[in-house]
């Protein structure tokens, strides 16, 4: 399955969660396929979907899920210490591990190569970390939002892209319908 | 006057519960005054654009957050500030220990430091410079006008201001 399939059988387990969608692709995805108000789409900034997620799961109680990438998750690996070290029972990352820079034409990353992330994110301090194949990830997210424990899922999945338009959405608008979503 | 204590009790005094911190020398007193704030939750980060992305969240989950950091990382957090804080429109006081300025003893820290305060008005974020203590009475203002215009702010915090480096 590519990240696409993945997102289009997940999304009614999401619709209910509070989203935060890595830059690119991924959130041309989500948006297409289920936009929603608790859903926030990074329109920039590679790399910080973990972190906006984090600092969202500390300041509130509601479970939130962030949707990152492995080539995202390289660029800003200073995150899973970070995670492993403070994230609360409310946090799950959800790493879509498809082995390549998927936004930028698919050139591949280490993780299809040595490089092991679920093995880093242990390294890095998470308790729980899941490592599952693209058909299982739903049972294994909604398994993750029911055990109310902070969770590192890594979806080993193929590499490519659905085509979607671009969100065109104003950032200001995303933010404060997320925002009244968050309070709501 | 205990500026390390003034920072951290106008922080509190404008709700700001969320700080995240890369330290610096200059930087170990305001740091570890915060630490002993129970209204402020501390999360250390590991480089400064992290540390931006988890105040972008804390600050969409209702807290109102603010960053301790180096000059330096403005040359690490461009990209973050121009695509996140400010495309957002995210308020975010950045309290910056401003090295290489007067009193530095370390010669590398003047090759950001004249820099810095050019690339902060490229970006046009407002910046204002603590030289003497007595500047510190303008931060208490500086936070509501940082959380009014939804903006970066950088406070600029030279060694002067934190009383050198002992002999140098
Ligand atoms: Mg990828």
């Amino acid at each position: 399955m590519i990240r696409s399939e993945i997102l289009k059988d997940i999304a009614p387990i999401l619709r209910d969660q509070l989203v935060v969608c890595n830059i690119g692709i991924p959130s041309q995805e989500l948006h297409a396929i289920d936009d929603q108000p608790t859903n926030f789409y990074m329109l920039g900034t590679m790399g910080l979907c973990s972190s906006i997620g984090l600092g969202l799961a500390l300041a509130q109680p509601k479970t939130v899920i962030s949707i990152d990438g492995d080539g995202s998750v390289l660029t800003n690996l200073g995150t899973l210490p970070t995670i492993g070290n403070n994230a609360p029972s409310n946090y799950i990352l959800m790493i879509i591990d498809n082995g390549s820079y998927g936004s930028t034409g698919d050139q591949p990353t280490y993780t299809g190569k040595k490089t092991d992330l679920a093995g880093m994110a242990r390294a890095a301090g998470c308790d729980t970390v899941i490592e599952v194949q693209d058909v299982d990830t739903g049972p294994a997210l909604q398994a993750a939002i029911d055990s109310k424990k902070a969770t590192v899922l890594v979806v080993k999945c193929d590499s490519g892209n659905a085509k979607m338009p671009v969100i065109t959405l104003d950032p200001v608008v995303i933010k404060h319908r997320f925002m009244e979503a968050v309070k709501a | 006057m205990n500026i390390d204590k003034k920072i951290a009790d106008d922080l509190v005094a404008n709700d700001i519960s969320f700080v995240t911190t890369v330290p610096c020398k200059q930087l170990a007193g305001v740091i570890e005054e915060i630490d002993t704030r129970d209204d402020i939750m501390h999360v250390p980060s590991n480089k400064e654009d992290e540390g931006m992305g988890l105040c972008a969240g804390a600050f969409m989950g209702g807290k109102r957050p603010a960053i301790i950091m180096q000059n330096t990382a403005i040359g690490v957090t461009i990209n973050t500030l121009a695509t996140l804080t400010q495309f957002y429109r995210l308020p975010l006081p950045m309290i910056i220990s401003y090295r290489g300025e007067l009193r530095e003893p370390v010669a590398c820290q003047v090759e950001m430091a004249v820099h810095t305060k050019a690339l902060l008005a490229q970006l046009n974020i407002p910046t204002y410079h603590f030289h003497w203590q007595k500047d510190v009475e303008e931060f208490d203002n500086i936070l509501k006008y940082t959380f009014m215009c939804n903006k970066p702010v950088a406070i600029l915090t030279d060694a002067n201001f934190w009383g050198g480096y002992g002999d140098q």
